[in-house]
């Protein structure tokens, strides 16, 4: 593994300075602590000695010439972060969610899989939260191929103004969450009569009285329904970037044949765009699907935490934090992980052969 | 002909209808952050500024949002900087050094990036807690670099798998090495990478709600938490909230109206796979 070696005096003494640089650094200020400006920042200060103290064994490594030994080393840094930060912490809440954890003391005791038990058979929460998510999932989904379907097909259509008008669908995706619920929050208004407002004032001037409505605060189940259209909002044009993109690559010979053929425009679209549309569907329902079992921060800002809102990541968030119920925190953070994984571990698999094939 | 012009005069309006659903938010916050006290009431909740543009609300709502307008940006540069050389560096490796089961390492890193953070989140507050970084700027940088690698891996590596290996095999024969290469060739064809990268990432950092109000105490929240906080509370008058939901959404819509064709490659870029 290590037959060819070339030394290179000059490297080799950096090695050596950055290796001695950086085991100084860990000494003193694993001795010390490191403070600056009031904050504690001992362990960066650590991690930072550790990358240069790393830095000049990559040094004396690249002196052996093995590519592949190199490359891993210089992987390896961030393979540890992940495999810690993702993969052991998973495998951390788990073990919580194994156990009866409750208050602010760790208690590893285990349980096997009561705390789950519990969630589905005798907490009416957890069932409004599935029922939300499903709701809101599949209204979120269907809003924003079709908007986006439709979109992609308008602008396809070489209209003038097609850049202005996509610039325009595509904007809320650059906003948080947050601030899009803190204004739809206030468009959607359910308030009545003479406190009349938002969306409904509207209606009410343009005589569409029977369009107005409580919005979110409609009574459960139909409440959540309602937050589907923030989200489509923010997400229906980004849904039409990609189907734009996917039609691009169609290539033109391919619609002119049809033509030739005497296909109309319309069946251009339904026998040979949507087809090959399949594959852009596909991702974009992985992609908003996978955002959708998470969704949390919109909820947060739309609904303020009511219960007829709720959703897995809130519940997890107040009954952790707030509940200190940390097993069924855990639980709730790994249930939610499971329904992630079953949509998006196919796909990654299946892009992993496509690319050994290649 | 004329059948032609009627189909694309129903699309047009068609278009200008949805874009005024799409705009209708953006200027309901214009109108409204606008509007003196005295102008914001229910009824006129849409009429036009009557007295003239008022700013003394952008004034109010930046007086509200200053310290967490500057945590938010203390945050976010070295974040996105930071996060774009590691994404540079392991997107190399992974696109032109692969070794045997490295399209597993990239799977296995990328699977990070789908998961949701409510199923890591108790073992990492425990452990920002136990290595002192819990409640401050510094903590939450590092948790958005490491947590940001799968993205920022994936935007390089599909970048780099796309620049021809001969330019490579020219470098090799010029005698440099893994490092060289990177350095002399891959390096500065970066450029517009790193943009992609550097815009995606800082949007996500300044959009981003969970791990901001989980890992930062009152006085470090980014501006997201603070925004939160201040809508929930009944203190505040509409057109003052109005003015700081445009102030805390600015930066990011002033990337987008700028540097849009970088923001939309960093969205594909996430979508399609490599």
């Amino acid at each position: 593994m290590f037959r060819k070696f070339t030394l290179r005096v000059p490297r080799l003494l950096l090695a050596l300075a950055l290796i001695l640089l950086g085991a100084v650094c860990i000494f003193t200020i694993g001795k010390l602590q490191l403070i600056i400006t009031g904050r504690n920042l001992t362990s960066i200060g650590l991690l930072a000695g550790g990358l240069i103290f790393y830095t000049g064994i990559i040094l004396v490594i690249s002196m052996f010439e093995n590519e592949t030994v190199l490359s891993i080393a210089l992987l390896l840094p961030s393979m540890v972060a992940v495999a810690i930060f993702v993969y052991g912490f998973i495998g951390w809440s788990v073990r919580v969610s194994l156990s009866k954890w409750k208050g602010l003391n760790p208690d590893f005791t285990w349980v096997g899989l009561k705390q789950y038990y519990s969630l589905f058979h005798d907490n009416p929460r957890f069932m409004i939260d599935i029922r939300n998510t499903g709701m809101f999932t599949v209204g979120f989904i269907l809003g924003c191929l079709i908007l986006g379907l439709g979109l992609a097909i308008l602008l396809d259509q070489r209209l003038k103004g097609e850049a202005l008008f996509r610039g325009i669908f595509l904007f809320p995706m650059s906003i948080s969450f947050i601030a899009s619920g803190v204004v739809w929050g206030w468009l959607m208004n359910p308030a009545t009569g003479n406190r009349i407002t938002g969306i409904n004032l509207i209606f009410q001037t343009l005589g569409l009285k029977s369009l107005i409505s409580l919005w979110h605060s409609t009574p459960m189940p139909w409440g959540m329904a309602f937050t589907v259209i923030p989200a489509v909002w923010q997400l229906s044009g980004f849904t039409m970037a990609l189907y734009m993109g996917g039609m691009r690559s169609i290539s033109d010979d391919l619609r002119e044949a049809a033509r030739v053929d005497g296909a109309s425009e319309f069946q251009i679209y339904r026998y040979i765009i949507f087809p090959l549309l399949q594959p852009v569907t596909l991702s974009a329902v992985i992609i908003l699907g996978h955002m959708s079992l998470k969704i949390f921060d919109l909820i947060v800002a739309l609904g303020n935490k009511a219960i007829s809102l709720d959703v897995p990541g809130i519940y997890m968030w107040t009954t952790t934090f707030d509940g200190t119920n940390y097993a069924q925190g855990a639980a709730i953070g790994v249930l939610m992980l499971v329904s992630v994984a079953i949509l998006v571990v196919p796909y990654l698999i299946q892009n992993m052969r496509t690319e050994i094939q290649l | 002909m004329t059948r032609r012009i009627l189909t694309h005069t129903l699309f047009y309006i068609i278009l200008i209808a949805l874009a005024a659903f799409y705009l209708l938010p953006i200027y309901l916050m214009l109108l409204t952050s606008f509007k003196p006290i005295n102008e914001v009431d229910l009824k006129t909740m849409w009429a036009l500024p009557l007295n003239g543009l008022h700013i003394e609300n952008f004034i109010a709502g930046y007086k509200q949002l200053a310290p967490n307008i500057n945590n938010s940006l203390m945050m976010v540069i070295p974040e996105a900087i930071l996060s774009s050389l590691l994404g540079s560096l392991n997107g190399y490796l992974l696109a032109k050094w692969k070794f045997r089961g490295s399209n597993l390492v990239f799977s296995l890193i990328l699977f990070g990036m789908f998961i949701p953070y409510q199923s890591i989140l108790i073992p990492l507050v425990k452990f920002m807690q136990a290595i002192k970084l819990y409640g401050d700027i510094p903590g939450l940088i590092l948790v958005h670099i490491i947590y940001g690698i799968p993205i920022t891996t994936l935007i390089f590596r599909n970048y780099y798998a796309g620049i021809e290996t001969e330019l490579l095999d020219a470098g090799k024969i010029d005698g440099a090495g893994l490092m060289g290469l990177y350095r002399y060739i891959m390096f500065p064809l970066s450029a517009p990478s790193f943009a992609v990268v550097i815009i995606w990432q800082f949007t996500q950092a300044w959009n981003e709600f969970l791990f901001a109000v989980i890992l930062t105490n009152q006085s470090h929240w980014p501006v997201t938490v603070a925004l939160n906080n201040l809508a929930g509370s009944q203190l505040v008058q509409w057109n003052v909230l109005m003015a700081a939901t445009l102030l805390a959404a600015l930066p990011t819509l002033l990337v987008y109206l700028f540097l849009g064709r970088y923001f939309l490659r960093g969205l594909m870029a996430g979508a399609l796979k490599g």
